[in-house]
């Protein structure tokens, strides 16, 4: 028997509860407000500083002692080459690394030493990447303080981002598509390529793209393999001397001149948009893969 | 394979753009005929003199190109003992222990100043009692032994007011801490901690701009650009108060706080005519150029003998 005090309690409990539940909603939608308004606040910040900077001299120019004089140009280029050249060397290595470890790989010792080392990666500071790299690609394999050897140092350090985001994805892809792919008659390598791949491209790009993000916003390892701050030309081939437009903002910034501020506000602006213009190609491509596979 | 041809067309866009650019400095009028390439690297204090000749240097030597990096003075030193650059940029002379890694890799240079730059101290401009301090004073406010213990203006000088005084400096890792530590406290990154640090000035500047009660230091460029919302303290430095400025700088009266800014060239570099060339043209420009990005020129005696010096060096070396 339920007597009246007991309704009473139990009804006390519920809104209790009830109540917890709107405060938490409450609190989670602030936490959401507090980054969103956040950035708000910093890109509202960066583009009064900046934009009216920003006109085809600023992207063309060469670097300049004069604040009005001085443009982005070679530090640009620097960041588009970095950027096509560590996709290059990164996104076919990650994925494959992943493929390995999620579909070949046999589970034992060996391969929970990877995973374990793997995910370390992941937790290293960049700039010991940039002391590696140095060593490694600049001295060891000779290639100088090139764009080559900048990016395959941000290769190596968005590797593990890579290969965890790719390993994930295609451990979501439904085992039925898998088991379907094989009763056919498909081969391994055929499943992978035509049915696994292709269903967790949204995920795999998705990871592509957020770490690239990471990568072009680098400096200091590019700083320590020898990226430099005043390049008065972009780079022609990958064994090129170059800049990167993050160690251009943050020349600017040290600078006492006025001027040098809203060049550094418009440097970002322009970061910025290299950003979201990456971000929207992987956006499109990734809703056409989905679209097709589906 | 739609996005292998869209990342092929992208990189042909990208290399097509460079080959603009080179094409652009070629059909600007040279004077000089020189082709090559100049390495420079080290301190990002010195940065902006280099960069200021070598951007006008493009124009005399198109074909030249000049590249400078940031790595600091000791990180340009490295690659210098190691002969990966030619010229490097220095805020304070070689050390010991860079000279014995050049020595170890058969590396001689020639040591060059380029310019001076002077550290400025500062107060708010309501502050109406101070006019001037004598490095003693400076230093019991900044030594470590005056961490929690010298808070006050009135303990410097009496008649000073009984307010609390608020430090503001550049934070530890900068080149300028270490130089005002060295000159004022004695010892090089030896300082009290209960100051207001940050790496970029410009926060330095608002700090002091916005408290009545406070004290800062940093590069004199900074106070140049801010002239309206600082005032400017001189040094007592013994003999005569004196205020940082292009003369006393220059002429060395203000004592201790101004420092030389050097460059270091290689001596196996000096075989090449674009680095004469550009050396050359460096130190009968610099007086000029780091004007312009708020250092201090040397007197024109000093650029002259310098000339002399290195192209004796050049001739040595050939």
């Amino acid at each position: 028997m339920v007597s009246e005090k007991n309704t009473n309690q139990i009804m006390n409990k519920i809104r209790v509860n009830r109540w917890k539940d709107q405060l938490f909603k409450v609190w989670g939608v602030a936490c959401t407000l507090i980054g969103l308004i956040l950035l708000v606040v910093f890109i509202g910040d960066i583009l009064i500083d900046g934009i009216m900077r920003i006109d085809w001299g600023f992207v063309t120019d060469l670097p300049s002692r004069k604040p009005e004089k001085a443009g982005v140009f070679t530090a640009l280029m620097g960041s588009l080459w970095v950027l096509v050249l560590t996709t290059f060397i990164a996104f076919p290595t990650g994925v494959a690394a992943a493929i390995y470890l999620e579909e070949y790989a046999k589970k034992g010792r060996f391969s929970a030493i990877l995973e374990i080392n793997i995910s370390n990666l992941a937790g290293v500071p960049s700039i010991i990447y940039g002391l590696l790299g140095l060593e490694i690609f600049v001295r060891i394999l000779g290639l100088g303080a090139s764009v080559l050897a900048g990016s395959l140092t941000l290769s190596l350090l968005i590797l593990p981002i890579i290969i965890v985001a790719t390993r994930e994805s295609i451990k979501a892809v439904p085992k039925t598509i898998r088991d379907a792919s094989y009763a056919l008659g498909a081969s391994k390598w055929q499943t992978i390529w035509n049915q696994i791949l292709p269903a967790a491209s949204g995920g795999i790009l998705t990871g592509v793209i957020l770490s690239l993000s990471r990568a072009v916003g680098e400096t200091a390892p590019l700083i320590v393999v020898g990226a430099l701050a005043y390049v008065p030309f972009a780079p022609g081939h990958p064994l090129d001397d170059f800049s990167v437009l993050p160690i251009q903002i943050f020349n600017w910034i040290s600078r006492p001149q006025h001027g040098f501020i809203e060049n550094a506000a418009a440097a970002i602006i322009i970061l910025l948009l290299v950003t979201f213009m990456m971000n929207g190609v992987a956006v499109y491509y990734r809703n056409k893969w989905q679209k097709k596979w589906k | 394979m739609k996005k292998i041809l869209f990342l092929a067309i992208f990189a042909a866009v990208i290399v097509s753009c460079g080959g603009k650019s080179t094409k652009d400095t070629a059909l600007a009028t040279g004077k000089l005929a020189l082709s090559g390439t100049i390495k420079i690297d080290g301190s990002s204090t010195v940065f902006p003199v280099t960069e200021a000749v070598a951007e006008e240097f493009r124009a005399v030597a198109p074909k030249v190109k000049v590249t400078i990096g940031i790595s600091g003075t000791g990180g340009g030193f490295k690659k210098f003992s190691r002969g990966e650059t030619n010229l490097s940029n220095a805020s304070r002379p070689i050390k010991d222990k860079e000279m014995a890694a050049c020595a170890a890799n058969n590396i001689s240079y020639i040591e060059l100043e380029v310019a001076y730059d002077g550290l400025a101290v500062l107060v708010n401009p309501k502050n109406d009692w101070v006019d001037s301090f004598t490095i003693e004073e400076l230093k019991k406010i900044w030594e470590p032994a005056a961490q929690g213990k010298i808070m006050k203006w009135n303990q410097i000088r009496p008649e000073w007011p009984n307010e609390e005084i608020h430090l503001y400096g550049p934070g530890v890792a900068s080149g300028t801490y270490d130089y005002f530590t060295k000159a004022i406290v004695g010892k090089s990154g030896s300082s009290r901690g209960d100051y207001t640090a940050s790496e970029d000035d410009h926060v330095l500047v608002q700090g002091i701009a916005g408290d009545t009660y406070s004290l800062g230091f940093f590069g004199l460029a900074y106070y140049s650009e801010n002239k309206d919302k600082l005032t400017l303290i001189g040094v007592d430095n013994g003999t005569q108060v004196v205020k940082p400025s292009l003369e006393t700088v220059s002429n060395g009266t203000y004592t201790p706080l101004s420092r030389p800014l050097f460059l270091y060239v290689n001596s196996t570099s000096v075989a090449s005519k674009e680095v004469v060339s550009f050396v050359n043209f460096y130190l009968e420009n610099a007086g000029e150029l780091s004007k312009d990005v708020g250092y201090i020129p040397l007197p024109t005696e000093k650029y002259d003998a310098q000339i002399a010096r290195f192209n004796a060096f050049v001739t040595k070396n050939k």
